[in-house]
């Protein structure tokens, strides 16, 4: 008996002593009917080859390991970024379940969010009593300043009518006729969560700009000098947001961050639950259409958010993801452009200080090959910085980038040397994935924690940026934007480069050479 | 010290209705009778809680539930590990249960084993438009291709599938046919039906009976000679090793377990079960059916057990020998003796740091009430606890065997109120799941996830008991509960409840 009182044994070591291991082995042997093991390696091996690649690609509608979520979730992010919002999911419970589980698990914080739970009875006849009985409910209970309304699957296939449901919940005095509601149908089978994002902050837009669903009368915009700024759907949004926040402050800049969910997702431990924290406030939220312009930092969480603002008469300015030293630096100057304000000494120090760090370190960059999948915005962004440090990010998957995407990365690639021999891969997932590292091996893979399953399989080092992260702690808390957060994805590449040396220099007697002590 | 333990009975119980009439005030008049009918104070003596359950949750109040695939893809099916489980429409459901759950197994994964993968068929608006069927058909032929080791498929119904009117049940025929046989089982386990996870329990024993079950012939014998000792272990979803803990303990008694439902389990162990002697039943809520239908059909008796805890597992493991002869028998006592000295071990080492702590419990399927026998045997007392999904059976085993006079009972429980009791009646300690995790801890409450053993594990049998013991320590007697106040806000904390 291995189990003791005074060393506790968890899962890692506990199973794998004799006892455990034995009887896991008898079990195998007697009752699982197992397959042979030399047929299990041999197609273990064959998965491996050029020919299963080939008939992997061929796939038309199996997906396995897709690296996207579905709408309701990019809805639910962005509602929350909305002063005191209670995000109200129309349609089955169970994937409301799954939303707040999902979020909770990368953030480590509570994720509050409520579902109008239809069952059989509303497949049959609509959801409008769900949607009159659960607005007054929430209301009552959670006493939110708006409830942001979203659609889960069921709802959309029976096609129920958001606009006219919230209309008669009103009527029936669920909430009162001037508390808002904004709504977006999010179907789970069109795009993916940053399509989900777009909807439901177009949505919410268009709530306070154009007439409160015929309510009010539509917003008169009286441009003034503001900057509007749209995070897109973003895993690191605690510390990117707070980031763009001072880089605002910096240049003395007013601004308004549309969906600012910095705070809800970092709230502190202080004995107190803030259902709701920091987030735009409403009247910023209309204010909004007085800006100047409005800068998405990920064009493609903001499709049909952009061009509706850009309707209203600003200017609107996307970015895919911006990581690294150009990429920056056109966001900084895109910003003074359009307010007319210096970029302060201050910033130009922390660039240098960011190429400084990138020059000391290049060497052991330089030519590496990477592979990078993840959302459409966020792989341009890596890729991009990646290019810029002599590396070459040869595969870039997006299971929710699109024809338009990936035209768009192969001109990224045909802008750099080092992107020559680099291809996007729309559409894909990751046992793709898996196919292109075993027959087209790279040094290292970025991307969320799911890739721990191709590190195990390939043995390809996995840098975990991307969404969710849910094995590894905090990282959501530092930026991955402005030069200090292109520092830390610096840091985070170099780190594993040196650790994966390290490793491969490890055994004494053996390799006694090349495990230095200075790299 | 715990509040409970130091006011009388009759004070608690007077503060506990009192509690509940004050979350209720908070509804609009409808929702707070429908609500009422979920909570209630135990009355020691009674056969049931006195709560209603199994109902439909109330739309807007943030119930923690969840549907009808989370119970058959996430709890009953999924852990099968040696057949592919289709997640049968749009990409999200199976995204957000991929690999959350921690069913533990032993396998090559991507090769002969596909638990912590997630296949879906991703299904686009032609899907909804003009049907999921063909894109089945052609999702089938290519995991054939692809994964050619697969010993089964199963298709995990999402919402979508009953409303647009496919039939999975004829493509999975067709298909089974044309592969020779394959078990291929389509499971309509669509997240509108029923009220809960529950139904999608139900609904997949029931897949298993007609598609795996029924489709075992006399002549597909198990690969091995039965012998007069052989169990099956049912519900129990080998959560970070549970079901390993608790199989090493019914083969050192002498018994041999043919098969694990459904942790590690592999088709070959379903099939055999009918061969059972004894079915041995943890998780009653999500395989009672599965059970009552093999007694019915087959004769195999069976026996719910409890292996959390000492004086549970004591209990259970001379329940389930007093189904065999003296050899099983003795060899319980044997086991018993064994790990007695680890027990006292742990005993000594923790009850002195966890004495007199209290608890507050919701969870799913059997926790809410088999966990308890655990916490006491470290001299915790449960305050309250309430089922995520149970029904009346599940209450009247926790009134009869488990709770405490007066202790708080909530059903499906709302956040809202969740939030106000722990709020008021300050536990020790709070064991819930993920989304309720970091609202307590915010508040500055101890919390353990009871679902996913909040990533550690196992908790049954000896093994786990030892580690459950070191958890709770752990999490109660953390230095940073003492840090949650900066030293120049700190004030005392008025005491909602006259204490101490
Ligand atoms: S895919 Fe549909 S049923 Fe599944 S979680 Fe998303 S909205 Fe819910
Ligand atoms: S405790 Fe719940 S979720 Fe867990 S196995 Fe039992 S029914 Fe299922």
């Amino acid at each position: 008996m291995p189990q003791s009182a005074e060393h506790v044994l968890d899962h890692f070591e506990l199973f794998r002593g004799p006892e455990y291991q034995q009887m896991l082995a008898n079990k195998k042997k007697m009752f699982e009917n197992p397959r042979d093991p030399a047929e299990v390696e041999r197609i273990r091996e064959w998965t491996k080859t050029p020919e299963y690649r080939e008939k992997n690609f061929a796939r038309e509608a199996l997906t396995v390991n897709p690296a996207k979520a579905c709408q309701p979730l990019g809805a639910v992010f962005a509602s929350v970024g909305f002063e005191a919002t209670l995000p109200f999911v129309h349609g089955s419970q169970g994937c409301v379940a799954y939303y707040r589980s999902h979020l909770s698990r990368h953030f480590k914080e509570p994720s509050s969010c409520v579902s109008s739970s239809m069952t059989e009875d509303a497949a049959v006849f609509g959801g409008l009593n769900n949607m009159i009985d659960g607005l007054a409910n929430s209301y009552n209970m959670y006493k939110p300043k708006m409830i942001a309304v979203s659609t889960t699957c069921m709802a959309e296939v029976i096609g129920d009518d958001l606009n006219a449901f919230i209309k008669t919940s009103k009527e029936k005095g669920s909430v009162p006729a001037d508390f808002d509601v904004p709504f977006a149908h999010t179907p789970a089978f069109v795009g993916s969560h940053v399509t989900g994002y777009d909807n439901a902050l177009k949505g919410i837009l268009e709530h306070f700009w154009d007439g409160k669903a015929g309510t009010a009368a539509k917003l008169e915009r009286a441009p003034n000098k503001k900057i509007n700024l749209i995070g897109g759907f973003d895993g690191y949004t605690v510390g990117n947001i707070r980031e763009i926040k001072r880089i605002f402050e910096l240049m003395g800049i007013h601004y308004t961050i549309l969906a600012d969910n910095s705070d809800v997702f970092d709230t502190p431990t202080d004995g107190e639950f803030r259902m709701y924290d920091g987030g735009t406030t409403l009247e910023d939220a209309a204010n909004a259409v007085h800006a100047k312009a409005t800068i998405s930092m990920q064009q493609w969480c903001t499709e049909k958010t952009l061009p509706f603002i850009a309707d209203h008469g600003q200017e609107v300015v996307a970015f895919n993801y911006p990581v690294g030293v150009s990429a920056t630096d056109e966001f900084l100057m895109a910003l003074s452009r359009i307010s007319g304000k210096d970029i302060p000494e201050e910033l130009a120090r922390e660039r240098g200080r960011l190429v400084d760090a990138m020059a000391d370190s290049s060497a052991h960059i330089h030519g590496k090959k990477f592979a990078i999948y993840g959302d459409p915005d966020l792989c341009y962004g890596l890729a991009a910085f990646l290019l810029e440090l002599g590396a070459e990010p040869i595969h870039v998957l997006s299971t929710n980038g699109n024809k338009a995407w990936e035209e768009k990365m192969q001109a990224l690639f045909g802008t750099s040397p080092f992107g020559q021999n680099c291809h996007a891969y729309p559409g894909r997932d990751l046992w793709h994935m898996r196919s292109l590292l075993f027959t087209e091996p790279v040094d290292f893979l970025i991307g969320n924690t799911y890739g721990k399953y191709l590190e195990r399989d390939t043995g390809t080092p996995l840098i975990r940026i991307g969404f969710p992260i849910f094995d590894r702690h905090h990282h959501h808390r530092s930026p991955v934007w402005g030069y200090q957060g292109g520092m830390n994805v610096l840091v985070k590449i170099l780190d594993k480069i040196f650790d994966e040396i390290d490793k491969k220099t490890n055994i004494a007697g053996k390799t006694d050479y090349s495990f230095d002590i200075i790299r | 010290m715990s509040l409970a333990t130091t006011q009388s009975i009759a004070e608690i119980k007077a503060r506990n209705k009192e509690l509940i009439q004050e979350v209720l005030r908070v509804y609009p008049e409808k929702t707070a009778k429908r609500r009422a009918k979920h909570l209630n104070v135990h009355e020691v003596g009674k056969s049931d809680c006195g709560v209603k359950s199994n109902l439909k949750s109330i739309p807007g109040v943030m119930t923690i539930r969840g549907c009808a695939y989370a119970g058959s893809k996430g709890v009953v099916w999924g852990p099968i590990k040696d057949m592919i489980h289709i997640s049968h429409g749009p990409v999200g459901c199976g995204q957000y249960s991929w690999g959350s759950r921690r069913n533990y197994y032993v396998g090559t994964t991507g090769i002969d084993s596909f638990v912590t993968l997630q296949f879906t068929s991703d299904f686009q608006e032609k899907d909804i438009v003009f049907g999921g069927d063909k894109k089945l058909v052609k999702i089938i032929d290519e995991i054939q291709e692809l994964f050619p080791l697969n010993n089964g498929i199963t298709i995990q119904s999402e919402c979508p599938i009953g409303l647009i009117g496919d039939d999975i049940e004829a493509v999975s025929r067709a298909k089974s046919k044309e592969y020779g046989g394959k078990t291929i089982v389509p499971v309509r386990c669509e997240g509108f039906r029923g009220v809960s996870q529950s139904l999608g329990h139900h609904i997949a024993n029931d897949a298993v009976r007609d598609w795996v079950f029924d489709k075992v012939t006399p002549e597909s014998k198990p690969t091995f000679e039965p012998t007069p000792y052989d169990v099956a272990i049912i519900g129990d979803y080998n959560i970070g090793g549970d079901a390993w803990s608790s199989r090493i303990l019914l083969e050192e008694m002498g018994l041999r377990v043919i098969a694990q439902w459904s942790g590690d389990g592999s088709l070959a162990e379903l099939e055999a079960t009918p061969k059972a002697k004894l079915n041995v039943l943890h998780c009653y809520r999500s395989m009672n059916y599965i059970s009552r239908h093999m007694e019915e059909k087959f004769g195999i008796p069976w026996c719910e057990y409890n292996f959390f805890g000492p004086s549970k597992i004591v209990e259970s493991l001379r329940k389930i020998a007093g189904y065999f002869d003296d050899k099983i028998k003795e060899g319980a006592e044997r086991v018993i003796a064994k790990y007695q000295p680890l027990v006292d071990a742990v005993i000594a080492k923790y009850r002195p740091r966890l004495e007199g702590k209290s608890v507050m419990l919701f969870v799913g399927g059997l926790r809410p009430r088999h966990v308890i026998g655990a916490y006491e045997d470290l001299g915790m007392e449960v305050v309250g606890t309430g089922y995520e999904f149970g029904h009346n059976d599940d209450y009247q085993r926790t009134a009869q065997h488990y709770v405490k006079d007066g202790t708080l009972i909530y059903d499906d429980v709302t956040g809202y109120e969740f939030e106000r009791f722990v709020e008021k009646i300050q536990p020790d300690l709070v064991g819930s799941g993920i989304k309720e995790k970091y609202v307590f801890q915010k508040m500055g409450v101890p919390f353990r996830q009871m679902h996913s053993w909040d990533y550690s594990g196992p908790y049954h049998g000896y093994d786990g008991f030892a580690i459950f013991a070191r958890d709770m320590d752990m999490a109660i007697n953390s230095p940073i509960w003492k840090k949650t106040k900066a030293p120049w806000k700190e004030v005392p904390k008025p005491k909602l409840l006259a204490a101490e």
